[in-house]
Protein backbone atom coordinates (compact mmCIF):
# COMPACT_ATOMS: atom_id res chain seq x y z
CA UNK A 1 0.00 0.00 0.00
CA UNK A 2 1.53 3.32 -1.05
CA UNK A 3 1.90 6.15 1.45
CA UNK A 4 -0.61 8.21 -0.50
CA UNK A 5 -3.30 5.50 -0.38
CA UNK A 6 -2.62 4.93 3.33
CA UNK A 7 -3.05 8.65 4.03
CA UNK A 8 -6.35 8.79 2.13
CA UNK A 9 -7.58 5.80 4.14
CA UNK A 10 -6.55 7.42 7.42
CA UNK A 11 -8.31 10.67 6.44
CA UNK A 12 -11.43 8.80 5.39
CA UNK A 13 -11.59 6.98 8.75
CA UNK A 14 -10.99 10.27 10.57
CA UNK A 15 -14.21 11.51 8.93
CA UNK A 16 -16.11 8.72 10.78
CA UNK A 17 -15.44 10.54 14.00
CA UNK A 18 -18.19 12.98 14.93
CA UNK A 19 -18.43 15.60 17.65
CA UNK A 20 -19.32 14.19 21.07
CA UNK A 21 -18.11 10.65 20.40
CA UNK A 22 -15.97 8.53 22.71
CA UNK A 23 -13.62 6.58 20.44
CA UNK A 24 -10.93 3.92 20.78
CA UNK A 25 -8.27 3.66 18.08
CA UNK A 26 -6.64 0.23 17.93
CA UNK A 27 -2.93 -0.51 17.75
CA UNK A 28 -1.25 -0.05 14.36
CA UNK A 29 -2.78 1.93 11.51
CA UNK A 30 -5.88 3.01 13.51
CA UNK A 31 -3.81 4.97 16.08
CA UNK A 32 -2.54 7.11 13.20
CA UNK A 33 -6.07 8.46 12.75
CA UNK A 34 -5.55 10.51 15.93
CA UNK A 35 -3.44 13.11 14.14
CA UNK A 36 -6.09 13.63 11.42
CA UNK A 37 -9.10 14.26 13.60
CA UNK A 38 -10.23 17.88 13.25
CA UNK A 39 -8.79 19.70 16.29
CA UNK A 40 -11.94 21.80 16.55
CA UNK A 41 -14.07 18.71 17.09
CA UNK A 42 -14.97 17.86 20.69
CA UNK A 43 -14.21 14.13 20.81
CA UNK A 44 -12.96 11.91 23.59
CA UNK A 45 -10.29 9.40 22.58
CA UNK A 46 -10.01 6.44 24.93
CA UNK A 47 -6.89 4.34 25.39
CA UNK A 48 -7.03 0.91 27.09
CA UNK A 49 -4.15 1.69 29.42
CA UNK A 50 -6.35 4.13 31.31
CA UNK A 51 -6.87 7.42 29.49
CA UNK A 52 -9.98 9.29 28.36
CA UNK A 53 -9.13 12.39 26.38
CA UNK A 54 -5.92 11.31 24.64
CA UNK A 55 -4.20 14.30 23.02
CA UNK A 56 -2.04 14.36 19.86
CA UNK A 57 1.23 12.42 19.75
CA UNK A 58 4.42 14.17 20.83
CA UNK A 59 8.00 14.23 19.56
CA UNK A 60 10.47 12.32 21.77
CA UNK A 61 11.99 15.52 23.17
CA UNK A 62 8.56 16.71 24.37
CA UNK A 63 7.35 13.30 25.61
CA UNK A 64 6.21 12.50 29.16
CA UNK A 65 7.76 9.11 30.05
CA UNK A 66 4.55 8.18 31.91
CA UNK A 67 2.12 9.06 29.15
CA UNK A 68 1.81 6.55 26.32
CA UNK A 69 -1.22 5.17 24.51
CA UNK A 70 -1.91 1.44 24.34
CA UNK A 71 0.30 1.16 21.25
CA UNK A 72 3.25 2.73 23.05
CA UNK A 73 3.17 6.12 21.28
CA UNK A 74 3.91 9.17 23.39
CA UNK A 75 0.69 11.14 23.57
CA UNK A 76 -0.32 14.35 25.31
CA UNK A 77 -2.84 15.49 27.87
CA UNK A 78 -5.33 18.20 27.05
CA UNK A 79 -8.02 20.08 28.96
CA UNK A 80 -10.43 17.46 30.30
CA UNK A 81 -8.09 14.43 30.13
CA UNK A 82 -8.62 11.83 32.85
CA UNK A 83 -6.54 8.86 33.97
CA UNK A 84 -7.85 5.67 35.59
CA UNK A 85 -6.85 2.08 36.26
CA UNK A 86 -7.25 -0.86 33.87
CA UNK A 87 -10.42 -2.21 35.52
CA UNK A 88 -12.14 1.16 35.11
CA UNK A 89 -10.80 1.41 31.57
CA UNK A 90 -12.51 -1.84 30.60
CA UNK A 91 -15.65 -1.04 32.58
CA UNK A 92 -15.91 1.88 30.18
CA UNK A 93 -15.55 -0.54 27.24
CA UNK A 94 -17.78 -3.39 28.47
CA UNK A 95 -20.32 -0.94 29.84
CA UNK A 96 -20.97 0.27 26.28
CA UNK A 97 -19.51 3.77 26.64
CA UNK A 98 -17.45 3.55 23.45
CA UNK A 99 -19.34 4.99 20.49
CA UNK A 100 -16.73 3.77 18.04
CA UNK A 101 -13.86 1.30 17.97
CA UNK A 102 -11.41 1.30 15.05
CA UNK A 103 -9.44 -1.94 14.76
CA UNK A 104 -7.00 -3.66 12.41
CA UNK A 105 -7.71 -7.15 11.06
CA UNK A 106 -6.24 -10.26 9.46
CA UNK A 107 -9.65 -11.40 8.20
CA UNK A 108 -13.25 -10.19 8.30
CA UNK A 109 -16.12 -12.44 7.26
CA UNK A 110 -19.30 -11.34 5.52
CA UNK A 111 -21.14 -12.06 8.78
CA UNK A 112 -18.93 -9.52 10.52
CA UNK A 113 -16.72 -12.03 12.34
CA UNK A 114 -13.31 -10.52 13.10
CA UNK A 115 -9.97 -12.36 13.24
CA UNK A 116 -7.10 -10.15 14.39
CA UNK A 117 -5.30 -11.81 17.27
CA UNK A 118 -3.51 -14.93 16.16
CA UNK A 119 -2.17 -16.88 13.21
CA UNK A 120 -1.69 -20.44 14.51
CA UNK A 121 1.92 -21.54 14.33
CA UNK A 122 3.12 -18.13 13.23
CA UNK A 123 1.92 -15.36 15.48
CA UNK A 124 0.36 -15.62 18.94
CA UNK A 125 1.11 -12.39 20.76
CA UNK A 126 -2.09 -12.47 22.82
CA UNK A 127 -5.25 -10.48 22.33
CA UNK A 128 -4.67 -7.44 24.55
CA UNK A 129 -7.98 -5.59 24.80
CA UNK A 130 -9.12 -6.61 21.31
CA UNK A 131 -11.95 -8.92 22.35
CA UNK A 132 -13.62 -6.35 24.60
CA UNK A 133 -13.21 -3.59 22.02
CA UNK A 134 -14.67 -5.74 19.22
CA UNK A 135 -17.55 -7.09 21.29
CA UNK A 136 -18.69 -4.06 23.22
CA UNK A 137 -18.20 -0.83 21.27
CA UNK A 138 -21.45 0.57 19.84
CA UNK A 139 -19.89 0.64 16.38
CA UNK A 140 -16.87 -1.35 15.16
CA UNK A 141 -15.02 -0.36 12.02
CA UNK A 142 -12.02 -2.14 10.54
CA UNK A 143 -9.06 -0.56 8.83
CA UNK A 144 -6.94 -2.97 6.82
CA UNK A 145 -5.36 -3.72 3.47
CA UNK A 146 -7.90 -5.39 1.19
CA UNK A 147 -5.52 -8.28 0.46
CA UNK A 148 -2.72 -9.94 2.41
CA UNK A 149 0.91 -10.05 1.25
CA UNK A 150 0.19 -13.12 -0.86
CA UNK A 151 -2.59 -11.20 -2.61
CA UNK A 152 -5.42 -13.15 -0.94
CA UNK A 153 -8.62 -11.38 0.02
CA UNK A 154 -8.86 -10.54 3.72
CA UNK A 155 -12.62 -10.25 3.30
CA UNK A 156 -13.94 -13.80 3.30
CA UNK A 157 -17.14 -15.85 3.55
CA UNK A 158 -15.93 -17.57 6.74
CA UNK A 159 -12.84 -16.72 8.77
CA UNK A 160 -10.14 -19.39 8.54
CA UNK A 161 -8.20 -17.88 11.47
CA UNK A 162 -9.28 -18.01 15.14
CA UNK A 163 -11.79 -15.23 15.68
CA UNK A 164 -11.57 -12.32 18.10
CA UNK A 165 -15.34 -11.81 18.19
CA UNK A 166 -18.29 -12.93 16.08
CA UNK A 167 -20.70 -10.71 14.13
CA UNK A 168 -19.14 -7.53 15.49
CA UNK A 169 -17.97 -5.56 12.44
CA UNK A 170 -20.17 -2.78 11.04
CA UNK A 171 -17.88 -1.35 8.36
CA UNK A 172 -14.57 -2.15 6.64
CA UNK A 173 -12.17 0.48 5.30
CA UNK A 174 -9.52 -0.85 2.92
CA UNK A 175 -7.10 0.62 0.41
CA UNK A 176 -9.70 -0.19 -2.29
CA UNK A 177 -13.13 0.40 -0.79
CA UNK A 178 -15.52 1.20 2.03
CA UNK A 179 -17.83 -1.77 2.68
CA UNK A 180 -20.68 -2.00 5.16
CA UNK A 181 -21.83 -5.26 6.73
CA UNK A 182 -25.61 -5.28 6.96
CA UNK A 183 -27.47 -8.39 8.14
CA UNK A 184 -24.66 -10.71 7.08
CA UNK A 185 -24.19 -9.14 3.63
CA UNK A 186 -21.36 -6.98 2.27
CA UNK A 187 -22.54 -3.71 0.74
CA UNK A 188 -20.07 -1.68 -1.32
CA UNK A 189 -20.38 2.01 -0.33
CA UNK A 190 -17.33 3.83 -1.68
CA UNK A 191 -14.32 3.11 -3.83
CA UNK A 192 -10.81 4.52 -3.75
CA UNK A 193 -9.78 6.93 -6.51
CA UNK A 194 -8.69 5.10 -9.68
CA UNK A 195 -10.33 1.88 -8.48
CA UNK A 196 -13.43 0.41 -10.17
CA UNK A 197 -16.22 -1.61 -8.63
CA UNK A 198 -15.00 -4.53 -10.79
CA UNK A 199 -11.53 -4.26 -9.19
CA UNK A 200 -13.11 -4.48 -5.73
CA UNK A 201 -15.27 -7.45 -6.71
CA UNK A 202 -12.22 -9.25 -8.16
CA UNK A 203 -10.22 -8.61 -4.97
CA UNK A 204 -12.97 -9.77 -2.60
CA UNK A 205 -13.49 -13.42 -1.75
CA UNK A 206 -17.17 -13.02 -0.83
CA UNK A 207 -20.27 -11.69 -2.59
CA UNK A 208 -20.63 -7.90 -2.70
CA UNK A 209 -23.87 -5.99 -3.09
CA UNK A 210 -23.60 -2.88 -5.28
CA UNK A 211 -25.80 0.21 -5.10
CA UNK A 212 -27.84 1.26 -8.16
CA UNK A 213 -26.19 4.69 -8.15
CA UNK A 214 -22.65 5.76 -8.92
CA UNK A 215 -20.15 5.00 -6.14
CA UNK A 216 -18.52 7.93 -4.37
CA UNK A 217 -14.71 7.90 -4.23
CA UNK A 218 -12.31 8.65 -1.40
CA UNK B 1 -0.69 -3.58 59.33
CA UNK B 2 0.87 -0.34 58.16
CA UNK B 3 3.64 -0.31 55.61
CA UNK B 4 7.28 -0.42 56.57
CA UNK B 5 10.15 1.26 54.72
CA UNK B 6 12.90 -0.99 53.62
CA UNK B 7 15.82 -1.25 51.23
CA UNK B 8 15.38 -2.98 47.92
CA UNK B 9 17.45 -6.09 48.79
CA UNK B 10 15.45 -6.81 51.97
CA UNK B 11 12.12 -6.26 50.23
CA UNK B 12 12.87 -8.69 47.40
CA UNK B 13 14.58 -11.23 49.71
CA UNK B 14 11.13 -12.00 51.17
CA UNK B 15 10.23 -13.65 47.86
CA UNK B 16 10.94 -17.38 47.71
CA UNK B 17 11.29 -19.89 44.88
CA UNK B 18 7.96 -20.86 43.36
CA UNK B 19 6.22 -17.59 44.33
CA UNK B 20 3.43 -16.02 42.32
CA UNK B 21 4.09 -12.35 41.64
CA UNK B 22 1.89 -9.61 40.19
CA UNK B 23 3.84 -6.88 38.42
CA UNK B 24 2.37 -3.46 37.67
CA UNK B 25 2.85 -1.57 34.44
CA UNK B 26 1.58 -1.31 30.89
CA UNK B 27 4.62 -0.88 28.67
CA UNK B 28 7.12 1.29 30.53
CA UNK B 29 4.79 3.46 32.67
CA UNK B 30 4.14 1.90 36.07
CA UNK B 31 6.60 -0.98 35.68
CA UNK B 32 8.84 -1.47 38.76
CA UNK B 33 12.07 -2.01 36.83
CA UNK B 34 14.37 -1.63 39.84
CA UNK B 35 12.45 -4.26 41.84
CA UNK B 36 12.58 -6.57 38.81
CA UNK B 37 16.32 -6.00 38.38
CA UNK B 38 16.84 -6.93 42.05
CA UNK B 39 14.67 -10.05 41.62
CA UNK B 40 16.86 -10.98 38.69
CA UNK B 41 20.02 -10.40 40.77
CA UNK B 42 18.75 -12.54 43.65
CA UNK B 43 17.67 -15.25 41.21
CA UNK B 44 14.51 -16.76 42.73
CA UNK B 45 13.30 -19.65 40.54
CA UNK B 46 10.05 -21.20 39.25
CA UNK B 47 8.16 -17.93 39.42
CA UNK B 48 4.63 -17.34 38.16
CA UNK B 49 4.35 -13.79 36.87
CA UNK B 50 1.04 -11.99 36.40
CA UNK B 51 1.40 -8.85 34.31
CA UNK B 52 -0.31 -7.08 31.43
CA UNK B 53 2.63 -7.64 29.09
CA UNK B 54 6.14 -9.08 29.12
CA UNK B 55 7.90 -5.74 28.54
CA UNK B 56 10.20 -5.40 25.55
CA UNK B 57 13.38 -7.29 24.78
CA UNK B 58 16.18 -6.35 27.19
CA UNK B 59 14.12 -4.84 29.99
CA UNK B 60 12.06 -5.78 33.07
CA UNK B 61 10.44 -9.19 32.76
CA UNK B 62 12.70 -10.04 29.84
CA UNK B 63 15.70 -10.26 32.20
CA UNK B 64 13.82 -12.80 34.35
CA UNK B 65 13.00 -14.86 31.24
CA UNK B 66 16.59 -14.75 30.06
CA UNK B 67 17.71 -15.82 33.54
CA UNK B 68 15.46 -18.91 33.50
CA UNK B 69 13.50 -17.74 36.56
CA UNK B 70 10.03 -17.90 35.04
CA UNK B 71 7.83 -20.99 34.99
CA UNK B 72 4.57 -19.36 33.98
CA UNK B 73 3.31 -16.05 32.61
CA UNK B 74 -0.30 -14.89 32.93
CA UNK B 75 -0.60 -11.93 30.54
CA UNK B 76 -2.85 -10.20 28.03
CA UNK B 77 -0.17 -9.97 25.36
CA UNK B 78 3.54 -10.55 24.79
CA UNK B 79 3.81 -9.12 21.28
CA UNK B 80 6.64 -6.69 22.05
CA UNK B 81 8.93 -9.34 23.55
CA UNK B 82 10.35 -11.78 21.01
CA UNK B 83 12.03 -13.79 23.81
CA UNK B 84 8.69 -14.31 25.53
CA UNK B 85 7.10 -15.51 22.29
CA UNK B 86 10.04 -17.82 21.66
CA UNK B 87 9.89 -19.15 25.28
CA UNK B 88 6.18 -19.86 24.82
CA UNK B 89 6.61 -21.55 21.44
CA UNK B 90 9.46 -23.76 22.68
CA UNK B 91 7.43 -24.71 25.79
CA UNK B 92 10.11 -23.45 28.20
CA UNK B 93 7.60 -21.08 29.76
CA UNK B 94 3.91 -21.78 30.19
CA UNK B 95 1.84 -18.82 28.98
CA UNK B 96 -1.80 -18.16 29.88
CA UNK B 97 -3.30 -15.49 27.62
CA UNK B 98 -6.21 -13.52 28.97
CA UNK B 99 -8.22 -10.63 27.46
CA UNK B 100 -6.84 -7.46 29.00
CA UNK B 101 -9.98 -6.24 30.76
CA UNK B 102 -10.71 -9.74 32.02
CA UNK B 103 -7.18 -9.97 33.41
CA UNK B 104 -7.73 -6.65 35.20
CA UNK B 105 -11.13 -7.75 36.50
CA UNK B 106 -9.86 -11.14 37.73
CA UNK B 107 -7.23 -9.30 39.76
CA UNK B 108 -9.77 -6.74 41.04
CA UNK B 109 -12.17 -9.59 41.88
CA UNK B 110 -9.57 -11.34 44.02
CA UNK B 111 -8.64 -8.04 45.65
CA UNK B 112 -12.27 -7.44 46.55
CA UNK B 113 -12.43 -10.83 48.28
CA UNK B 114 -14.71 -12.38 45.65
CA UNK B 115 -14.63 -15.76 43.96
CA UNK B 116 -15.23 -15.11 40.30
CA UNK B 117 -17.58 -13.41 37.87
CA UNK B 118 -19.54 -14.14 34.73
CA UNK B 119 -18.83 -12.58 31.33
CA UNK B 120 -19.51 -12.98 27.62
CA UNK B 121 -16.09 -11.61 26.61
CA UNK B 122 -14.36 -14.10 24.31
CA UNK B 123 -17.29 -16.48 24.47
CA UNK B 124 -17.14 -17.44 20.76
CA UNK B 125 -13.35 -17.75 20.73
CA UNK B 126 -10.60 -20.27 21.40
CA UNK B 127 -9.95 -18.63 24.78
CA UNK B 128 -13.35 -19.85 26.03
CA UNK B 129 -12.52 -23.49 25.37
CA UNK B 130 -11.63 -24.66 28.88
CA UNK B 131 -13.72 -22.21 30.88
CA UNK B 132 -16.76 -23.37 32.86
CA UNK B 133 -20.12 -22.08 31.61
CA UNK B 134 -22.97 -21.00 33.81
CA UNK B 135 -26.46 -20.22 32.62
CA UNK B 136 -28.14 -17.11 34.02
CA UNK B 137 -31.61 -16.05 32.86
CA UNK B 138 -31.34 -18.32 29.83
CA UNK B 139 -27.96 -16.95 28.79
CA UNK B 140 -24.80 -19.06 28.79
CA UNK B 141 -21.83 -17.16 30.23
CA UNK B 142 -18.19 -17.86 31.03
CA UNK B 143 -17.02 -18.19 34.61
CA UNK B 144 -13.83 -16.21 35.15
CA UNK B 145 -11.90 -17.05 38.29
CA UNK B 146 -10.10 -14.57 40.53
CA UNK B 147 -6.33 -14.14 40.34
CA UNK B 148 -4.45 -13.88 43.62
CA UNK B 149 -0.72 -13.75 44.19
CA UNK B 150 1.86 -14.10 46.93
CA UNK B 151 3.47 -10.78 46.04
CA UNK B 152 2.75 -7.61 44.08
CA UNK B 153 5.62 -5.48 42.80
CA UNK B 154 4.41 -1.98 42.00
CA UNK B 155 5.71 1.41 40.93
CA UNK B 156 4.20 4.66 42.18
CA UNK B 157 5.19 8.26 41.67
CA UNK B 158 4.72 9.23 45.32
CA UNK B 159 4.01 7.55 48.62
CA UNK B 160 3.52 9.14 51.98
CA UNK B 161 5.16 7.46 54.96
CA UNK B 162 2.01 5.44 55.66
CA UNK B 163 1.88 3.95 52.15
CA UNK B 164 -0.81 6.11 50.51
CA UNK B 165 0.08 6.03 46.83
CA UNK B 166 -0.27 8.36 43.85
CA UNK B 167 0.54 7.18 40.34
CA UNK B 168 1.61 9.43 37.46
CA UNK B 169 -0.53 9.74 34.30
CA UNK B 170 -0.85 6.37 32.49
CA UNK B 171 1.43 4.66 35.05
CA UNK B 172 -1.62 3.76 37.14
CA UNK B 173 -2.92 0.91 34.91
CA UNK B 174 -2.74 -2.43 36.82
CA UNK B 175 -0.95 -1.08 39.93
CA UNK B 176 -3.96 -0.20 42.14
CA UNK B 177 -5.68 -3.50 41.28
CA UNK B 178 -2.63 -5.58 42.10
CA UNK B 179 -2.20 -3.65 45.35
CA UNK B 180 -5.48 -5.24 46.45
CA UNK B 181 -4.86 -8.79 45.26
CA UNK B 182 -1.53 -9.92 46.71
CA UNK B 183 -0.60 -11.11 50.20
CA UNK B 184 2.48 -8.90 50.31
CA UNK B 185 2.58 -5.63 48.40
CA UNK B 186 5.97 -4.08 47.69
CA UNK B 187 6.02 -0.67 46.04
CA UNK B 188 8.99 1.26 44.70
CA UNK B 189 8.41 5.02 44.74
CA UNK B 190 10.07 8.02 43.18
CA UNK B 191 9.12 10.36 46.02
CA UNK B 192 8.41 9.83 49.71
CA UNK B 193 6.55 12.51 51.65
CA UNK B 194 5.22 12.97 55.17
CA UNK B 195 1.71 11.82 56.06
CA UNK B 196 -0.63 14.73 55.42
CA UNK B 197 1.23 16.08 52.41
CA UNK B 198 -0.98 14.22 49.93
CA UNK B 199 -4.54 15.40 49.49
CA UNK B 200 -6.85 12.64 50.83
CA UNK B 201 -9.11 13.23 47.80
CA UNK B 202 -6.35 12.43 45.33
CA UNK B 203 -4.89 9.21 46.76
CA UNK B 204 -5.13 6.30 44.29
CA UNK B 205 -4.17 3.40 46.57
CA UNK B 206 -4.98 3.64 50.26
CA UNK B 207 -2.25 2.83 52.80
CA UNK B 208 -3.81 -0.38 54.24
CA UNK B 209 -3.10 -2.17 50.93
CA UNK B 210 0.64 -1.49 51.05
CA UNK B 211 3.21 -3.55 53.03
CA UNK B 212 6.68 -2.41 51.95
CA UNK B 213 7.87 0.92 50.56
CA UNK B 214 11.18 1.18 48.75
CA UNK B 215 12.34 4.71 47.93
CA UNK B 216 14.30 4.74 44.67
CA UNK B 217 17.57 6.62 44.80
CA UNK B 218 17.76 6.73 41.03
CA UNK B 219 15.79 5.77 37.94
CA UNK B 220 17.61 3.57 35.45
CA UNK B 221 17.34 4.29 31.74
CA UNK B 222 14.51 1.72 31.47
CA UNK B 223 12.21 4.36 32.93
CA UNK B 224 13.03 6.95 30.31
CA UNK B 225 11.47 7.84 26.98
CA UNK B 226 12.17 5.05 24.47
CA UNK B 227 13.14 6.19 21.01
CA UNK B 228 12.11 3.45 18.61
Amino acid sequence: MSGDVKLRMIRRVAAEIEAGMTVNLGIGLPTRVIDHVDRGLQVCLHSENGIAGVGPTLAYEDADRNLIDAGGAYVSRQPGTSFFDSAVSFALVRGGRLDLSVLGAFEVSMKGDLANWMIPGLFTPGVGGGMELAQKAQRVVIMMTHRDRQGRSKIVRECSLPITASACVDRIYTDLAVIDIVDGALQLREIAEEVSAEDVIAATDAPLQLPDHELPTF
Amino acid sequence: MLATHTDIETAIAEIGDGASIMIGGFGVPGTPFRLLDELCRQGQKRLTLIKNDANEDGMGVDHLLANGQVEKLIVSHIGLNSNAIESMNSGRVQVELCPQGILAERIRNAGAGLFGFLTDIGIDTALAKDKPRIEVDGRSLLLEKPLRADFALLHADTSDKLGNLVYAAAARNFNPLMAMAAKRVIVEVENLVEAGELSPESIHTAAPFVDRIVLLDELTEDYGVRRR
